[in-house]
């Protein structure tokens, strides 16, 4: 087990820059979660602290050791891939001792941590089956297993979910997260799920075309993302942003959504935005479950306005309703028994105590 | 549909209009629309395969004058005779020598070709092939110029070096060699394309995977590249094994099977004793003869394809 860095590190392909200058410090035991949409540079990344791809610029350490020219194997490594990479013609236990038996290890210590990573995998059964003959979350296992074997420092994990079905993916996520607490390896994981991310990482690393958005733990992410990235990425629904402008009424600072909604700030943020241009242009960014159904009792802070919904979903714990506001599209989580229906008006609360504001020229969390 | 057609036979109620839905139901059975749709090509290997087949197994039973039946008797005749040993011997020699070397040099060169950039790919994949698409007639007749031993070029530039004159056909070691050497640079283009197939068919992430395991190059080739191809390499070698054993052409324009019958193999054999010497009857039984061995090779070779069918 081992801690892992990267300085500065990039990769160029021709001219192209696919990863532009990562910095990362990963510590001894920790799970790390590399997410971003596709083609962000989460795989490359991953694949360069495996030795797959060359690195054009930085340095990566592993243990304390560079190993930028060290080549995949004396890394110390073990790696899971989306397809599994299984070895179609050897049986799952061949599969899962093929590292070791290249390192000519004693048959009988073989023999002990397949049985051992078997047994913790739950799949004793099948070690004499060959890939063929097992489902896609038993090979996945299998994956998992071969890389348990061999006690690397670090585990590498690519989109290792992103074959399996729905249901599948939710057990697995669960699975790897069991393996993780019991073998304390070193991992980093990619994944385009933000879901995944936010369920496995002890911090998630959100990347956006070949750069870092923002490290930090899944709470810091979702309940103080740094950039409007970020907080349209992390979160389902996603973030609802509102061009909104700030005004001065009366020695207080009110937030203006269109013409007729305009709602005074909470103390707290009112002191926070107050040194702020007011002729910025400004985006409200609101989760969908600080923007529910009235009620009587309304906590300070919480502000309500009327409006005519556009579409109601139906999830069976809430209803999520449909509006816009001045023309953006909007989603809010009400309760299923708050009466939302298509098209009828709705008053709605807004908690502002939760709302964000953003620079929409710089993207910047105010 | 169907039902309609049946309704409507009833109504007429005639014996016509049984037939008729007696060759509807017949249509609509899959297996008969397959047979009726193969028709063409089984007639075709029934007129062209089968029928010389079983033509030459019915020659093979007469006598030199084809008037009498002498049943196995030219097979008796010919497992007494040296000549005959000979060349089943060397038939062997010829066609397990060839085929290794030219799965060797094939698989060599596929993995070269393999790691080419894709850009300059196509260019040597399609030059790497000539030899095999110039009909071997042709060529070989350009191999005997080469091997002549008087003026010829591979002569000429050994002398530079103080070797030679080298009796590429007339001496019986040299000519089997040369023979081989020909088969070889032929069917190696083959070996090269199946091979590069199926190179291009192993998943990139199974040599990753083999990277991270600990494999080195060799290792990566001994336990991933090669069992993924083994069903190809035991088809190619079959199917390589087949025609070469029965290759008539290069044999017969290099050394028509000299000197002194050592570089004779079946289909040059068969073609002396039945063409040549006008013992048709006897020329079958020589080429009958193949049958047997290649059989053998073939339950072999497919027992294990069959066996470990298709494991990704």
């Amino acid at each position: 087990m081992a801690d892992v860095s990267l300085r500065k590190v990039v990769k160029r392909y021709d001219d192209v820059e696919a990863v532009r200058g990562i910095d990362l410090d990963i510590a001894d035991h920790e799970f790390i979660v590399l997410v971003g949409p596709s083609g962000c540079g989460k795989s490359t990344t991953l694949r360069m602290i495996a030795g797959l791809e060359d690195i054009s610029d930085g340095d990566i350490t592993i243990g304390g050791d560079v190993v930028n020219d060290v080549p995949p194997k004396d890394r110390d490594i073990a790696m899971v891939f989306q397809n599994y990479a299984l070895y179609p013609h050897m049986t799952v236990a061949e599969n899962m001792s093929f590292g070791l038996r290249l390192k000519h290890y004693p048959k009988a210590e073989i023999k002990a941590r397949v049985t051992e990573a078997a047994r913790l995998l739950d799949i004793t059964d099948l070690i004499d089956r060959k890939p063929k003959q097992l489902s896609g979350g038993q090979r996945q296992r299998v994956a998992m297993g071969r890389a348990i074997v061999r006690n690397p420092k670090v585990f590498l994990f690519d989109e290792p979910l992103s074959n399996l079905d729905a249901k599948l993916r939710v057990q697995m996520r669960i699975e790897i997260k069991k393996v993780h607490q019991k073998v304390r390896t070193t991992t980093v994981y990619v994944t385009h799920d933000q879901v995944e991310a936010m369920t496995l990482a002890d911090r998630v690393v959100v990347m956006n075309k070949g750069r870092i958005e923002q490290i930090g733990t899944p709470n810091e992410l979702y309940h103080k993302p740094a950039t409007r990235f970020v907080a349209g990425f992390i979160g389902s629904p996603a973030m609802n942003f509102v061009p909104c402008l700030l005004e001065d009424v009366g020695g207080k600072l009110n937030l203006r959504l269109t013409d007729r909604i305009a709602f005074p700030l909470p103390p707290a943020r009112a002191a926070r935005y107050n040194a702020l241009p007011r002729a910025d242009k400004l985006q409200l960014g609101i989760r969908p479950e600080h923007l529910t159904e009235s009620h009587a009792h309304l906590e300070p802070g919480v502000e309500t306005f009327d409006t005519v919904l556009d579409v109601t979903e139906p999830m069976g714990m809430e209803t999520l309703v449909y509006f816009t506001l001045e023309g953006t599209p909007v989603c809010g989580r009400v309760n299923p028994n708050a009466g939302a229906k298509d098209g009828a008006p709705m008053r709605l609360a807004m908690d502002l105590n939760n709302m964000h504001l953003l620079n929409e020229a710089t993207g910047l969390v105010l | 549909m169907a039902d309609v057609i049946v309704e409507h036979g009833r109504v007429v109620g005639t014996t016509g209009a049984r037939k008729r839905t007696g060759l509807h139901n017949a249509l609509r059975r899959k297996s008969m629309v397959a047979f009726f749709l193969t028709l063409p090509l089984i007639v075709l290997i029934a007129l062209f395969v089968l029928y010389p087949a079983l033509f030459s197994m019915h020659l093979a039973t007469l006598n030199k004058s084809m008037q009498k039946f002498v049943g196995f008797g030219n097979f008796t005749f010919l497992f007494k005779r040296e000549t005959f040993w000979m060349v089943v011997k060397q038939s062997c020699i010829f066609a397990i020598t060839a085929v290794i070397f030219k799965a060797l040099i094939g698989f060599i060169v596929a993995h070269f070709v393999h790691n080419i950039p894709a850009k300059g790919q196509r260019k040597w994949r399609g030059m790497l092939l000539v030899p095999w698409v110039i009909p071997p007639a042709m060529s070989t007749l350009a191999w005997l110029w080469l091997f002549d031993p008087s003026y010829s070029a591979f002569n000429y530039t050994l002398s530079f070096f103080g070797v030679g004159p080298i009796p590429w056909l007339g001496d019986a070691a040299w000519a089997r060699f040369s023979v081989i050497l020909v088969n070889v640079w032929y069917g190696s283009p083959f070996f090269m394309i199946m091979y590069l197939a199926a190179l291009k068919s192993v998943p990139d992430q199974l040599y990753e995977a083999a990277a991270i395991d600990g494999a080195n190059w060799w290792q990566k080739i001994w336990y991933v590249t090669l069992p993924m191809m083994r069903n190809i390499i035991a088809i190619t070698t079959l199917f390589s094994l087949i025609v070469t054993f029965a290759n008539f052409d290069i044999v017969r324009i290099l050394t028509s099977g000299g000197p002194l019958d050592q570089t004779q193999i079946f289909a040059t054999y068969a073609f002396r004793v039945g063409i040549e010497s006008n013992d048709i009857p006897l020329g079958a039984s020589v080429s009958l003869f193949m049958v047997p061995i290649l059989a053998v090779a073939a339950i072999f070779i497919l027992r294990d394809v069959s066996k470990r069918g298709n494991e990704a």
